[in-house]
């Protein structure tokens, strides 16, 4: 690190170092793609994690992440704009495959350009939407943007801004499908889409040779909402996300904000949040498991994962009174004690599971259908993996040992046996083996802890009003379909200037038309559900 | 064994005889009759079978399936009947009125008349003709032209694309099932489908013909699960990947029609298991045990034949809730490189069994 700051201070002088939770670098737009070149090239900083855009009022700008996925050590790196009018910065589309969707995202909320990059339209609102909403100069006024009820026109064309020449910007015309192409639109409402998503897919035969992803169709705009909110009140919208890994999403917002605060949280409440983020991981893997194998045609698999599915919501029913949206989690601890009886049913449910995966192995991976349908089908490798930031079990699948538990543990993750599941074939099969195990290492954690619950409080002594210091914090949990990132941005008080979810569901539906292309149809079906997507963590 | 045939010899001598009526009013009157029964059976059995299926499935999948509507839920699938009944036919723009509105009666039709070759029971058969197991191969392919129609007449790319999968599919394992039903028929020595069934008085062909007779069997199982368009080759309609295939844009009775031929046609093809493999209406008999066959022949034949159909059709539904679906490609590679082979040297086997005389 103190290498790479004294290159990056000797090669780019106008870079303003800062050394904060991460090393932090300020860059000027101009020399920001060679700084991400030898970032990538010369310090192995080959994954971006996180790519988000901000609005501080007079200035414009996007924040990156940049993590070295050898060393897992990050770097901070900020680019800025002070025009509001047209506001333009350079893409790294062609560094990092995974900055194509979340610049698209900015586009669409900031109305950054970004320059060089292949596809610049709005990913989630509406092509006549008017304004961009995450500026903090918007105008909400539903005269502006009523509720539209005539059809979105499709636009088979998009624009790119190409750079011909340093500072000359040229408007160009991309086609996305041609005339000729046969466009099959799978989605919105689709029974294989978990969810409203939607998939334009141009087909020869039966054979997939392009797909237009559109999102937006449930997009709540959370983030922007929390910027209206006060913190306690900004934790509720994470059971929202992905809601099947409502629990660890939680746990992450909750980790940011202690983080800022530096709050200790009481042991007890650490061993509880871990146990209930294993139980939901087990929880959220049974069911992808079971809808994959539906997906596949399979549909007596569905019910037998979700038998054991019911015996864990049970048990955080007990405990939080909920089945899906638990608002369990608080900052500085969690909200209510266990259920008396959490011990035994944790343990009657860790005798269950070894014998359930049995079953689900006997019925289905041992099949020479399901093996023909899977095995080498939608073959992500390592590079592509890190390229496309497919974390989480997906990326595991693809041999990237991206568990952030154990890469930068959190909690007490740190104290505890288990192994990281990692697999080398990349495909579809490998994905579904990785849930498996990850199952099985989940339950091993959950029999180290059950009978090691201390005493003591369940939250700790936090103020009344929690106000967050200036400054900015990020934190990564591993949530059930990979890396799930919390950034915070304040400017002091209650409230925060930037809320940004980075949800793993982004950036695996990101890598649908990488994975497909020259696949089957049936094979789109496959490596959708294989990765496991969930609709609310792609739409926030 | 009781010959039913006493019943319409009954009829015909009490149209002709007791009403005087002249033949050409005799033979209409009885065409009426079976069609009526026919179209009776023929609804009762797909009612039964929805019913059926859905107990088995709910069965394998650890739930209680149908149990609100009369006992056990046994009258949901007629509740389900009336729904369907008075459903709305939602008319489509853009789409060719004639073949769309027809599509659902060829599928239908296709079933129907295969139903008049299954030997039914001693004496109960609708038309016994020399080429009886011809016939039934023919009738039950044009089933594949209402698919096609159905799918392309719908004007979307769905049910375009489940109809040409289909297609596909229905004309590479009919393949698999002529081979099969050829194997037979070798054996047999006869089209005729009471002749195959007289043939089969002492013991059934699946233990007569032994090697070769139960590869055919295993052979017509897999291409008849196929022909049905059901679970593991439920591709024409795969509901995960195109909504519902060929018949997405059906509605109300004309989805019915579909939904009604998929289940008889499942029967038809466990029938037609029963007539070539298990001696279509005739009893268990093992050769020998004399107080055993006498026993079986007071089960009524009926009962045999329908027992028959129903045990293989359960196979056929647990194929269906077992495995997961193939993939295009790979079905079509199963039958061009694996069964259609293995059918034609089971064939030659089957020619050598018959010439040695190697069978029972």
């Amino acid at each position: 690190m103190a290498n790479l700051q004294a290159i990056v201070a000797e090669k780019f002088p106008e870079a303003e170092i800062v050394n904060g939770e991460t090393l932090e670098l300020n860059v000027p737009d101009a020399k920001w793609h060679s700084l991400a070149t030898m970032l990538k090239d010369e310090f192995g900083f080959d994954n971006l994690t996180a790519l988000i855009g901000m609005d501080w009022g007079d200035l414009l700008g996007v924040v990156y992440y940049l993590t070295n996925t050898s060393t897992w050590e990050m770097v901070r790196v900020k680019v800025t704009t002070a025009d509001r009018v047209k506001p333009m910065l350079h893409s790294i589309t062609d560094l990092y495959a995974v900055a194509g969707i979340y610049e698209r995202e900015v586009y669409d909320f900031y109305g950054i350009i970004f320059i060089n990059h292949p596809d610049m339209r709005r990913l989630f609102l509406r092509n006549d939407w008017v304004g961009f909403p995450f500026r903090k100069d918007y105008d909400a006024n539903p005269e502006v943007n009523p509720v539209r009820l005539d059809h979105e026109k499709v636009d088979d064309v998009t624009v790119s801004y190409v750079e011909t020449a340093p500072g000359k910007i040229e408007k160009r015309k991309v086609e996305i499908f041609s005339p000729e192409q046969f466009v099959v639109n799978i989605g919105p409402q689709h029974p294989a889409t978990h969810g409203v998503l939607r998939l334009r897919t141009a087909v020869d035969g039966e054979t997939i040779t392009k797909i237009d992803l559109y999102l937006g169709y449930i997009h709540r705009g959370i983030e922007k909402l929390c910027e209206g909110l006060t913190y306690p009140q900004t934790l509720h919208f994470t059971d929202r996300l992905d809601y099947l890994s409502a629990m660890i999403n939680r746990h992450a917002l909750c980790l940011c904000v202690e983080k800022a605060m530096n709050i200790e949280v009481p042991r007890r409440a650490q061993v509880i949040r871990v146990m209930m983020d294993e139980l939901m991981r087990i929880s959220s893997h049974l069911l992808a498991i079971g809808t994959f194998c539906m997906d596949l045609g399979a549909t007596t698999m569905l019910f037998y994962p979700l038998r054991e599915r019911e015996t864990i919501l049970d048990i955080l029913e007990r405990t939080t009174g909920a089945r899906m949206t638990f608002n369990y989690n608080c900052i500085g601890g969690v909200i209510a004690d266990l259920d008396p009886n959490f011990q035994t049913d944790v343990k009657k449910l860790l005798e269950i599971m070894p014998k359930a995966i049995k079953e689900y192995n006997k019925v289905f991976t041992g099949n020479v259908i399901a093996h023909n349908r899977m095995d080498g089908v939608g073959v992500l490798s390592d590079p592509d993996a890190k390229d496309y930031n497919c974390t989480g079990p997906t990326g595991r699948a693809s041999g990237w040992a991206c568990d952030i538990r154990k890469r930068h543990p959190y909690g007490i993750y740190s104290e505890l046996q288990f192994e990281e599941v990692v697999r080398h074939e990349g495909d579809s099969m490998a994905r579904f083996k990785a849930r498996i195990s990850e199952m099985e290492q989940s339950c091993r954690i959950l029999a180290q802890l059950v009978d090691q619950i201390p005493e003591g409080d369940i939250c700790a002594k936090v103020p009344k009003i929690i106000k967050l210091p200036e400054g900015h914090w990020f934190q990564q949990v591993e949530a059930c379909r990979g890396a799930f990132g919390v950034y915070i941005e304040s400017a002091g008080g209650n409230q925060p200037l930037r809320v940004k979810f980075n949800s793993p569901g982004f950036c695996l539906a990101g890598a649908v038309d990488h994975l497909t292309r020259g696949e089957k149809i049936a094979d789109l079906i496959t490596i959708g559900g294989s990765l496991d997507y969930v609709v609310p963590d792609i739409d926030r | 064994m009781q010959d039913l045939s006493f019943i319409t010899r009954w009829i015909d001598n009490f149209l002709s005889g007791t009403l005087h009526f002249p033949e050409w009013l005799t033979v209409t009157t009885e065409c009426v009759l079976i069609g009526l029964v026919l179209l009776l059976l023929y609804s009762v059995l797909a009612l039964f079978y929805i019913l059926f299926e859905r107990k088995v499935c709910a069965y394998f999948q650890c739930r209680l399936g149908p149990n609100r509507v009369g006992p056990w839920g046994i009258l949901q699938s007629v509740a389900d009947m009336f729904k369907i009944l008075i459903k709305e036919l939602i008319s489509l723009n853009h789409v060719d009125k004639f073949l769309f509105g027809l599509a659902p009666f060829l599928v239908i039709i296709a079933s129907m008349l295969s139903f008049s070759v299954l030997p039914w029971g001693n004496g109960l058969q609708v038309v016994d003709f020399n080429i009886g197991i011809f016939f039934l191969l023919a009738v039950s392919s044009i089933g594949v032209l209402g698919i096609l129609l159905a799918g392309w007449s719908s004007n979307n790319k769905f049910t375009l694309i489940g109809a040409l999968r289909s297609g596909a599919q229905m004309v590479s394992y009919e393949l698999s099932i002529g081979l099969s039903v050829l194997t037979m028929v070798c054996f047999a020595g006869t089209m005729s489908v009471s002749g195959i069934v007289a043939q089969q008085e002492h013991t059934w062909f699946i233990f007569s013909g032994h090697i070769p007779a139960i590869i055919a069997f295993l052979i017509y199982i897999v291409a008849g699960t196929a022909e049905t368009n059901r679970g593991p080759f439920d591709l024409p309609e795969a509901e995960s990947e195109l909504t519902a295939g060929y018949h997405t844009e059906y509605s109300g009775i004309h989805f019915g029609f579909f939904y009604l031929a998929e289940y008889l046609n499942l029967f038809i093809i466990g029938g037609v298991a029963a007539l070539l493999f298990f001696g279509g209406w005739m009893p268990l008999h093992i050769p020998g045990w004399d107080g055993f066959n006498a026993c079986m022949d007071y089960i009524p034949s009926v009962l045999w034949f329908l027992m028959k159909a129903i045990a293989v059709t359960f196979v056929m539904i647990w194929f269906k809730w077992t495995f997961p679906r193939l993939r295009i490609d790979q079905l079509l590679a199963f039958e061009w490189k694996y069964l259609l082979p293995i059918n034609l040297f089971n064939l030659v086997l089957m020619v050598l069994v018959i010439t040695f005389g190697l069978h029972f």
